[in-house]
């Protein structure tokens, strides 16, 4: 049994080369693919994440984790089976109609992607029609809506209300995020949650799921 | 000379939401005082956060704010309905803030703006989002500014926001926007440039200093307006000392004020 706490470690210290040679070591000490990768690399990225919302990571050292991680899933993933590569929920995720801001938005998708999501980033501008088709397409546990702008906050309404209308509202959880997005805000139009940050985004997502 | 933009009369700022909501006239006035006597050249009132009472909140802000006004107001909203009624109510010509090139907001500002004495902020701002490169923001503020002036626009009234974002996602994004400027600066000498600089240091610890250290090489390349809170002292005193570093005050007398007044200090 290999000691996990030597790749999460490493990663969370940002030494790649010691990441991927610990991975390799792993599997060749007998450990599988999925242990690996939920209880090494996953398990990393949920403690980048906390130090993130803690302030004690900055956003380039997240950047930098997640190019990490990705070069170790892409040892792990030809040797990874069926089951244990599926996700722990299915996330649709946007900016709403209106708003073209990205960056914030961006970076929940790939912690969560890193925190063992499978996500689907639908860019920029996305009216309610378009959300409500993906999340059928998908079949998504979680609609993350992002939204930077005062001007835009509206839509955030708009877009649950259509999701109320379309009768899939039981049927997926709901986070907001962006900017001049308040926890007050997000309980008036009726989302389920709402992260201040990145690393409090994937968080809230696995509490959800719970 | 440098020109402030003082921006602590937005309503998504807490203590100002909560004044707007009480009318408590005493406390806006008070911060648009100190703003004044910081240096601002104008006063940016923003009375978006609360929505649905934009209308009604920005028509006291400026009654409230214009008696006491020595400078312009700038007059922040996306709105033309909002800023007709602004600049109706204004005693000086105001600045406004902002027209983009994203259409709806482009098309819906042209009339607006079309005839009326005021200074322009202009985002390089498009529907394809936030410019990716040194060229597409130049090409963007060349459009912007093709088309104020062919409404009859002066380049001095023109304020060119480059739109300044994070490096902590991608570190190319200082050096793309400081080229930008120089560009923008060597096609058209009379527009300005102005912007928030805040947005630099997103993602990152001790803000202030980077904030600082990129207003500097953003005056380097031509920056000669900001978007910035004027009570944060250190970065006044930083702009001025620029700024008479880069040739602008003449026999050094607005240093020397400043470090009479105690607000430049080493």
């Amino acid at each position: 049994m290999t000691d996990f706490n030597d790749i999460k470690e490493s990663l969370v210290r940002l030494d790649e080369a010691r990441v991927l040679q610990l991975v390799r070591d792993a599997l060749e000490k007998g450990n599988t693919a999925g242990d690996i990768l939920n209880n090494g690399l996953i398990a990393a990225m949920d403690i980048i994440g906390e130090k993130m919302e803690k302030g004690d990571m900055f956003i380039p050292e997240v950047l930098m984790a997640a190019q990490t991680m990705a070069k170790g899933v892409h040892i792990l993933k030809p040797l990874l089976g069926e089951d244990e590569s599926s996700s722990r929920g299915c996330v649709v995720i946007g900016t709403v109609k209106g708003d073209l801001h990205d960056i914030g938005k961006n970076l929940v998708a790939m912690l969560m992607e890193s925190a063992g999501f499978t996500v689907h980033n639908l860019g920029v501008d996305i009216p309610p029609d378009v959300f409500i088709k993906a999340i059928k397409e998908k079949k998504a546990n979680i609609l993350c809506l992002s939204a930077l702008l005062t001007t835009t906050m509206p839509m955030m309404k708009q877009t649950v209300d259509a999701l109320v209308e379309s009768g899939l509202r039981d049927q997926i959880k709901i986070m907001v995020g962006g900017a001049p997005v308040t926890r007050d805000f997000a309980a008036s139009i009726g989302a389920d949650a709402y992260a201040p940050d990145a690393g409090s985004a994937a968080k809230a997502a696995k509490t959800l799921l719970n | 000379m440098f020109q402030i933009i003082g921006e602590r009369i937005n309503t998504s700022r807490k203590k100002v939401q909560a004044a707007v909501i009480e009318r408590d006239a005493d406390y806006i006035r008070r911060d648009a005082q100190q703003q004044q006597d910081a240096g601002a050249d104008f006063i940016d009132i923003n009375a978006g956060a609360r929505i649905g009472h934009e209308m009604e909140d920005m028509k006291w802000l400026i009654k409230t704010i214009q008696p006491i006004a020595g400078v312009p107001l700038c007059l922040d909203s996306p709105d033309p309905a909002v800023l007709e009624m602004a600049y109706g109510m204004v005693d000086k010509p105001p600045m406004i803030n902002s027209i983009s090139l994203e259409k709806e907001r482009f098309d819906t500002m042209m009339p607006f703006l079309k005839g009326k004495a005021c200074k322009i902020v202009a985002l390089c701002m498009d529907d394809s989002g936030m410019p990716n490169s040194s060229d597409d923001i130049v090409k963007r503020a060349e459009k912007l500014v093709a088309e104020l002036e062919a409404i009859g626009m002066k380049q001095n009234d023109i304020f060119i926001d480059p739109l300044v974002q994070p490096i902590s996602t991608d570190t190319q994004k200082g050096i793309m926007v400081l080229n930008a400027v120089r560009k923008i600066k060597a096609l058209f000498p009379h527009v300005h440039i102005t912007g928030g600089l805040s947005n630099i240091s997103y993602g990152l610890p001790q803000r202030k200093i980077i904030n600082q250290t990129f207003i500097l090489l953003m005056m380097g390349a031509g920056m000669d307006s900001a978007i910035i809170d004027p009570l944060d002292a250190k970065i006044m005193a930083a702009i001025k000392t620029a700024d008479m570093l880069l040739g602008n005050d003449s026999y050094c007398m607005a240093f020397l004020k400043g470090v009479r007044a105690g607000l430049i200090v080493s």
